[in-house]
């Protein structure tokens, strides 16, 4: 039933883009949208192959920038360099801990923003930048490291709940059995 | 240590980010309009959801707070009227004058009112996905305003959907007309981009006398807008090079930040002008009519 939780992640990925552009409150509230895209990405590089990493940043960056004014293609390398980055650390990483989800979580959102305004301004395209980007950036900080745990959470309940559990061995053996009182 | 499978994914990374930046405009509109389409039910949903519980909310409202609106928009509806009158009959008198002088209409304008569908999840830009396209008569590089005044114009048109940059983009920019004749060109906001509701006027005369709260519309010049739409009004002002150039910075009349229902200009057809009442003798020059491209 991998494959299924593979779908899973393009789906999340679509669901994220979609509430990055929809949703307005946080908008009216920071002034921005919150990034969660970074914290897919981190969850990919912790749990899934290189195929499967490059695949989603494809997909997940073309759909992003398409929404976005950005040019089309800016943000695949962002999010790929996330999840491939964590990928190849991952055995060094604690991905049961919630606190280092979080810690991954900003830091990816952190570097995907920078990553992709540094893109942008490469390519000749003069974004809006000023006093306020460090405030977004922040506010992506924040969500980003709230974000993740989230995700964890959310895939881990879809795995128990699709996936077939591995039988747990009992170390009970019966021919290994005290026998008590007189035979 | 990296794994040849791994050299692989970068390697294709960055040659599919190398191909799309190489790609022309033209195809990447498609593809981005393309991609876009996979949003558009969900965003149309969520849209009619929102209606929906805004109309449960009315549904909600007291019968006396009903009459009592009820009341001031039949109020309001009398004196629309009335303006619509003196509107129309000022609208012939221009007519026949135009057509007395011998000079070109100007192409009739309506408009198409669309939602906004969803924003930038950027924070870097200002651009909006709004419900309208080609198919109903969208065109790139049609004006977008709100009943306050100018908000933007259509940059990628698609079929049913359709990209607007706003006012404040860096990406757009307006030959704009200050009440007192001065003009210049609507831009970003250098001492706050971000600030959604105000903007630039950059490229004024350096001896220009603009003040805070005049009002500033499209100047009608650089294709896109014609003249007179209202973009905002003047909040202060300085001098730029040394006095060569003076910078306003201009308060938006749309606001910008709560935009969920926007108006996209179209060309209309032209309605001939009524016949003047002239004396059979009179020749005149002929009017023509040119529908403005």
């Amino acid at each position: 039933m991998n494959w299924l939780n593979s779908i899973f992640i393009f789906g999340a990925a679509w669901v994220m883009i979609f509430l990055e552009s929809w949703l307005q409150w946080p908008r009216n509230f920071f002034g921005t949208s919150f990034a969660l895209l970074p914290g897919l990405m981190v969850y990919a590089g912790l749990t899934r192959d290189v195929p499967m990493i490059t695949a989603v940043s494809l997909i997940s960056g073309l759909c992003f920038d398409a929404m976005s004014a950005n040019p089309l293609g800016v943000s695949i390398l962002p999010l790929f360099l996330i999840a491939f980055i964590i990928f190849q650390c991952r055995e060094l990483l604690l991905r049961e801990n919630t606190f280092a989800q979080m810690v991954l979580g900003a830091g990816a959102a952190v570097f995907y923003q920078l990553m992709t305004l540094f893109l942008v301004c490469s390519v000749g395209i003069s974004p809006l930048l000023g006093w306020k980007t460090i405030w977004h950036i922040f506010v992506a900080l924040v969500s980003g490291g709230l974000a993740t745990p989230v995700l964890f959470i959310l895939f881990d309940r879809l795995d128990q709940a699709l996936n077939y559990r591995p039988r747990v061995e009992t170390s009970f053996r019966p021919d290994r059995e005290i026998k008590r009182g007189r035979a | 240590m990296l794994k040849r499978k791994h050299y692989i994914a970068l390697i294709l990374i960055v040659v599919v980010v190398v191909v799309l930046f190489k790609l022309p405009g033209q195809t990447v509109g498609k593809l981005k309009l393309a991609i876009t389409g996979l949003f558009l039910p969900a965003m149309s949903t969520a849209g009619a959801a929102r209606d929906l519980s805004g109309k449960t909310g009315q549904a909600l409202t007291s019968k006396g707070e009903l009459l009592r609106q009820n009341d001031q928009l039949r109020r309001e509806n009398q004196e629309l009227k009335f303006q619509l009158q003196q509107f129309a009959a000022i609208t012939n008198e221009n007519a026949r004058l135009t057509q007395l002088l011998g000079w070109q209409h100007k192409a009739a304008w309506h408009f198409k009112a669309a939602r906004v569908l969803a924003r930038d999840p950027a924070s870097w830009w200002r651009t909006v996905q709004i419900d309208v396209g080609t198919r109903d008569g969208i065109s790139n590089n049609a004006p977008v305003l709100t009943a306050e005044g100018l908000a933007g114009r259509v940059s990628l048109a698609g079929e049913t959907s359709s990209q607007v940059i706003l006012l404040g983009d860096p990406n757009l920019r307006v030959a704009a007309m200050v009440e007192n004749k001065e003009t210049g060109i609507i831009m970003v906001d250098s001492s706050d981009p971000q600030d959604e509701n105000m903007v630039d006027l950059g490229y004024l005369a350096g001896n220009s006398q603009v003040k805070e709260g005049l009002n500033v519309f499209t100047w009608g010049e650089g294709g896109y807008f014609s003249a007179g739409l209202p973009i905002g009004k003047i909040v202060d002002s300085k001098k730029n090079d040394n006095g060569l150039t003076t910078e306003a910075r201009v308060r938006l009349f749309a606001r910008m930040g709560s935009l969920e229902e926007v108006l996209v200009m179209l060309p209309g057809e032209l309605t001939p002008a009524p016949a003047p009442n002239l004396p059979a003798s009179n020749s005149r020059p002929k009017a023509t009519t040119t529908k403005k491209k």
